[in-house]
């Protein structure tokens, strides 16, 4: 087999591994407060904005990563990374989507999105975000019919500073831990959304990103805001170009849900994974949290895990409204070589609080799966519940599977409820759909599916269809 | 701190009867516990209740030096009645009294380990600390096929000769072949502000029983931690019960490790806490090979500004398929502030295993005490059934008949 037959074989396993040949800017090699005001100038920000970032700098220069977590990984050197980069064409932002680069169009639609607004049928408000910046956004006619606010978060900061400063680093405070702090410093661009007081959002907003640069960190940046009585749904996708050296992504995501309100986040991640050797792949160091601000207001996650070398993030809900509902939905597939650490964090501080996780961890290969989560209820939070489920199941003897909830429980008027199991697929259960002429493939793919279907069921429609069907890609391989 | 240790250390070698080996056996452990301390709350094992704290707060003049040159007191009115028994008496720190006259003394043999090694490795600083201070280490083996006609019951006692002092008890044991050993940790210390630190290794052969019960019921201010470390082999089968309710504080850990095949280990623990106690169970089962099982179950009623914290680890090694494991929690929260922390850990890189955990915590349910109250009992009453309802599910589910009669009588639980 020659080079082109092995890259167009690998191309088979992992489909969005191509990479986009553009031109690009890029800030210097490195971390330093040059590197930071480089950052700043380029998006034109107001002095705030680089205070915020100067400030969040300071506090990571004396902060350690942790390294507490399950999955280990070489030391990743700062200052060996490009913190900025940026189709050049983007320098000075397209005013239309005509004026976009042909070819940054021609990247969105191999990867199945198209952006331009009269291709698209199922009525979902896309932000793009292409290694460091926002490249288009999609059906804001429609959206600002509404009052909603859905634009980049560099867009947000000129357009709606008030807002952006108001919430901005409330849920992730710049003093929180290594890699969120990191962001603060050298968040380059991400989604802002504000539905405002009564509003329900017609459509699903989502973003997409891609890491296409080599030696670039993502380091992108969500706010959400719902305000009374409103609700938003949105999806968030993402992929990356085969590379044989590790990328890392630390991306911030901050939730604010005020009364009444819901807020509704998924996400199918499917960044480069690496090799079957476990060469290359992303390594996704989420931050994500979300406060359930007001009464009565609900925050819920969804994940659908699929890619990543090492995937370590906690989505977490802080309910501190009375009668405020958190919710995560995880599905977590690890093959290969590939590591995950993830799971949650219930934090009940306000009455009548209730929680609820539902984590399916599938491993396979040679992987390693971690669901770790907390449980903390407060001694005011009275009369508050949580239920959590954390099933996994185990392909191979090479690969584990680990459980590792902390639970608190502070207040007697409250019920915590935990219940894991780990088993394998049952030969019964293989022997039945053989029997009924599946493949042995088809036959694990139906049997996570259903393993899955609880979490699969609180995704939209189309994103469901497209994480069954990553649910059965990823484990490609694995039986047999 | 560290001055103290020194001189206390001094201060025992030249009381005590050490041979020199020993002593640099002695000084060893000190030194690594020297270099690291009383755990605290940044150790991943020691997050919900941190000695180093708790000792700090309750016992600020703590000493670790014990006199063994002296000799105690037996109180005959601490030994159980009705239950013809063996015993080893553990008084203010030091054994006084080693009797297994019941038995075939052939079968029973009792060595000085004093210099003998930890075999396993650990990194807990309070088994340096007890190795360091203990007073001679004995072994106790019981010979192959011999079971012990009697149980074993160990007498822990202090006397008000002793205060703010770290006592620690070291004994191993040796189960030979197709042998059994009931054992009775037996808590009847009533004074004030010691700290108690007990270690024991208990190496099972194939075949063998082990059923150790901890009992530690009468209200006290002592602190104590209990480590357990227990090898297991083939088809050997370890029971561990812990009434944990008496101390201030109590910290007991297990060890378990399944190196054997068949071999199985259950423990079953009753925390009921009432006014400022802070008790703990942390469990590691370690399945390393096929076909091992492990059961867990731990219940907890906590009352007014109490604190329980269970920390069960299952661990399945890559070559132990067919294993099956099993955990569950539960707590009864009494008063608002009253705290139950959990942490069940499984780490499982074995494809073929059951392994499942579960943990619950709420109040008593309203509806049952109505159900109660309806049937003519008053809420007093219907609490005390309830909660006695709850924890009785663990007593029975200890495997010695006598035995469980016994701890019902001592618990005051009626059928």
């Amino acid at each position: 087999m020659d080079t082109r037959e092995k890259d167009i074989e690998k191309l088979k396993d992992y489909k969005y591994g191509f990479t986009t040949d553009i031109e690009n800017i890029k800030a210097p090699k490195g971390l330093n407060e040059d590197v930071i005001k480089f950052i700043s100038n380029i998006k034109k920000e107001p002095q705030w904005m680089l205070d915020f970032r100067l400030k969040a700098y300071e506090r990571l220069k004396q902060l350690k990563e942790p390294n507490w977590q399950k999955p280990k990984y070489p030391k990743i050197d700062y200052q060996d990374l490009y913190y900025y980069s940026a189709p050049k064409s983007m320098k000075n932002k397209p005013k239309s989507l005509d004026e976009l680069d042909p070819k940054l169009l021609e990247t969105y639609k191999k990867l199945g999105i198209p952006l331009q607004e009269q291709a698209r049928l199922n009525g979902i408000a896309v932000d793009a975000v292409f290694d460091s910046v926002s490249v288009a956004t999609t059906f804001k006619g429609e959206l600002t019919k509404h009052g909603i606010i859905f634009c980049s978060m560099s867009e947000a900061i000129q357009k709606h500073p008030d807002l952006v400063k108001k919430y901005l680093g409330t849920v992730i405070p710049v003093t929180d831990h290594f890699f969120a702090t990191l962001n603060s410093a050298v968040f380059t661009d991400g989604s802002f959304v504000y539905i405002p007081e009564g509003v329900t959002c017609p459509m699903e907003l989502s973003t997409y990103f891609r890491i296409n640069a080599s030696e670039t960190g993502q380091f992108e940046r969500t706010l959400i805001i719902a305000d009374k009585g409103s609700y938003v749904s949105y999806l968030e996708g993402c992929t990356a170009p085969m590379r044989d050296e590790n990328q890392l992504h630390a991306a911030n995501v901050e939730l604010i849900a005020l009364d009444d309100a819901e807020i509704k986040y998924s996400t199918v991640q499917n960044w480069y994974p690496g090799d079957e050797n476990g060469k290359g792949g992303i390594y996704n160091f989420v931050t994500k949290r979300g406060l359930c601000k007001g009464k009565n207001s609900k925050i819920s996650w969804t994940q659908v895990e699929t890619g990543s070398a090492i995937t370590w993030k906690y989505p977490s809900c802080i309910l501190k409204g009375d009668n405020s509902i958190g919710e995560f939905y995880s599905i977590a597939i690890t093959n290969n070589h590939q590591k995950a650490d993830t799971g949650t964090k219930m934090i009940h501080l306000g009455k009548n609080t209730k929680s609820k996780i539902i984590s399916k961890g599938i491993s396979a290969g040679f992987s390693d799966m971690t669901y770790r989560g907390l449980v903390d209820i407060n001694s005011k939070a009275t009369n508050s519940s949580n239920y959590t489920q954390c099933d996994s199941l185990l392909m191979g003897n090479k690969c584990g599977a680990h459980t590792v909830p902390y639970i608190k429980n502070k207040n007697f008027d409250s019920n915590i409820a935990h219940e894991a199991t780990t088993s394998k697929i049952s030969e019964e259960q293989l022997h039945y759909c053989q029997q009924r002429g599946l493949n042995p493939e088809e036959a694990v793919g139906l049997i996570v599916n259903g393993f899955c279907k609880e979490v699969l069921q609180q995704l939209p429609m189309e994103f469901a269809v497209e994480a069954q069907k990553l649910v059965g890609i990823s484990l490609e391989g694995s039986v047999g | 701190m560290r001055e103290q240790l020194q001189s206390d250390f001094d201060k025992l070698v030249k009381t005590s009867k050490f041979s020199n080996e020993e002593i640099e056996f002695k000084k060893n452990f000190l030194k690594n516990f020297i270099k690291n301390g009383f755990p605290n709350r940044k150790q991943e094992d020691w997050k919900f209740l941190d000695i180093s704290q708790i000792i700090k707060k309750n016992i600020s003049d703590l000493s670790f030096f014990n006199d063994y040159s002296q000799s105690n007191k037996i109180d005959p009115s601490i030994l159980v009645d009705g239950l013809e028994h063996n015993k080893i008496i553990f008084i203010n720190g030091k054994i006084e009294k080693i009797d297994f006259n019941l038995e075939d003394q052939n079968k029973i043999q009792i060595i000085d380990e004093t210099k003998k090694d930890i075999l396993f490795d650990y990194e807990n600083s309070l088994i340096d600390l007890n190795s360091a201070f203990s007073d001679k280490i004995f072994k106790i083996i019981v010979k192959k096929d011999y079971s012990l006609k009697k149980p074993l019951i160990i007498y822990h006692s202090t006397d008000d000769k002793i205060k703010s002092t770290n006592i620690n008890l070291r004994l191993n044991f040796e189960l030979g072949e197709n042998s059994c050993l009931k054992l009775i940790d037996y808590f009847t210390n009533t004074t004030a502000k010691n700290f108690i630190n007990i270690f024991y290794n208990f190496n099972l052969e194939k075949d063998s029983i082990l059923k150790n019960y901890k009992i530690d019921k009468f209200r006290n201010n002592n602190l104590k931690y209990s480590f357990n470390n227990i090898e297991q082999g083939n088809n050997s089968v370890s029971e561990t019960f812990i009434l944990s309710a008496g101390s201030d504080y109590f910290k007991n850990e297990i060890n378990c490790n399944l190196k054997g095949e068949y071999s199985s280990a259950f423990i079953n623990g009753i925390f009921s806490l009432m006014e400022n106690q802070q008790h703990e169970i942390r469990t590691t089962i370690n399945h390393l090979v096929e076909n091992t099982k492990s059961y867990q179950l731990i219940k907890s009623v906590l009352g007014k500004n109490s604190k329980s914290a269970y920390q069960g680890r299952i661990f399945v090694n890559s070559k132990a398929q067919k294993t099956d494991g099993y955990q569950l929690s539960k707590a009864i929260l009494l008063d608002e502030t009253s705290e139950f922390n959990a942490k069940p850990e499984l780490e499982i890189y074995a494809d073929d295993v059951k392994c499942s955990h579960g943990s619950a915590s709420g109040s008593l349910d309203e509806n049952s005490i109505f159900y109660l109250m309806s049937r003519g009992l008053n809420y007093q009453q219907s609490k005390e059934l309830l909660i006695n309802g709850f924890l009785m599910d663990v007593v029975e589910k200890i495997t010695d008949v006598e035995i469980k009669n016994l701890i019902k009588n001592i618990i005051g639980l009626k059928e």
